[in-house]
């Protein structure tokens, strides 16, 4: 079920049946396992995936903030707040290479406006003492969803 | 892949904006959104196909809670930047990753490894580790504070109706 859903669902009228068909399931135990799974939080949505790059959303900057370890859930929940904040995690320092342990994302369609929407942030949020890195992508590589089924990652 | 601007029908911009979550599980999803637009079956999928050809639509389907689902991590490797296709290439041969980027930092090559658990993941860092030359920057997830819902694209004339 979770090979045949992970690639996403055939672009066919009925892709829950096809779906079935493809495991041997009926059509109702195909979607009543994804709603379970969605209530259980195992999917975080079900719907369309979008390459944000070919609509023009080009600018794509991974903020990473140095923030004192009491701090950083009030930060956090200031960063979460924001609307132009898609991501917002925290991940362990590995010194002395990388010190920073907190980390967001923002999406723009062009470096100006990122670096703006950013700036409007740090003026509102209380943030403005923090020292920071914005790291712009400037090429992707590759971007597709995970793939943790052994079937699937051994059929690529 | 390629950066480039598309023009995207009206019906898709509305169907990009409303189901990047909660997409029907229904017999007919398709149709749901039909009627939902004013529109047809036939016309919603060819949308979808058309949206898929023009590689705006990366899949229709599940983005799975990464610590649920399994084992990932962000990694990151310093490559020097006249290396960085070559070393990129190599990364993107693993299947277990999902996303590859070059971004501005000494630490120039960022991807995302996921696999079934821990031990594969280990598995899989110490073999990019041994293929490329370069030791990762191993960074998993500690807390999430905000995920993902997908956003609200904003057309505008060069990405709007035609």
């Amino acid at each position: 079920m979770f090979a045949a859903i992970e690639q996403g669902l055939p672009l066919v009228a009925q892709p829950y049946l096809a779906i079935a068909e493809q495991i041997d399931a009926s059509e109702e135990q195909v979607t009543s396992t994804i709603n379970h799974w969605q209530k259980q939080g195992v999917i975080r949505r079900f719907g369309l995936v979008i390459r944000h790059r070919k609509l023009g959303y080009v600018a794509n900057a991974m903020v990473v903030w140095n923030v004192d370890d009491e701090c950083v859930e009030d930060v956090a929940a200031i960063l979460a707040k924001q609307k132009v904040v898609t991501l917002c995690y925290r991940r362990p320092r590995v010194l002395p290479e990388w010190n920073y342990n907190l980390f967001c994302m923002i999406h723009g369609k062009d470096r100006a406006q990122v670096i703006k929407q950013l700036d409007d942030m740090c003026q509102h949020g209380d943030l403005a003492g923090i020292e920071k890195k914005i790291l712009f992508s400037n090429k992707a590589y590759k971007q597709r969803g995970g793939k943790y089924s052994q079937a699937s990652a051994s059929g690529n | 892949m390629n950066d480039c601007n598309v023009t995207l029908s009206k019906l898709s911009q509305k169907i990009i904006n409303a189901y990047q979550k909660g997409f029907p599980l229904s017999h007919r999803p398709f149709l749901e959104l039909a009627n939902r637009f004013n529109s047809t079956e036939d016309e919603v999928l060819e949308c979808f196909q058309e949206l898929q050809e023009l590689q705006v639509l990366s899949r229709l389907g599940p983005v799975f809670n990464h610590q649920q689902a399994g084992a990932s991590t962000l990694a990151a490797l310093a490559v020097p930047e006249d290396q960085i296709d070559e070393i990129a290439k190599l990364v993107n041969q693993f299947t277990q990753v999902n996303h590859n980027y070059a971004r501005e930092h000494s630490y120039n090559l960022w991807f995302v490894a996921t696999a079934a658990n821990e031990d594969a993941l280990k598995q899989c860092l110490t073999h990019i580790h041994r293929e490329t030359g370069f030791k990762p920057l191993i960074l998993p997830m500690e807390q999430a504070y905000h995920i993902d819902l997908g956003f609200n694209i904003e057309f505008t004339e060069s990405t709007g109706a035609r």
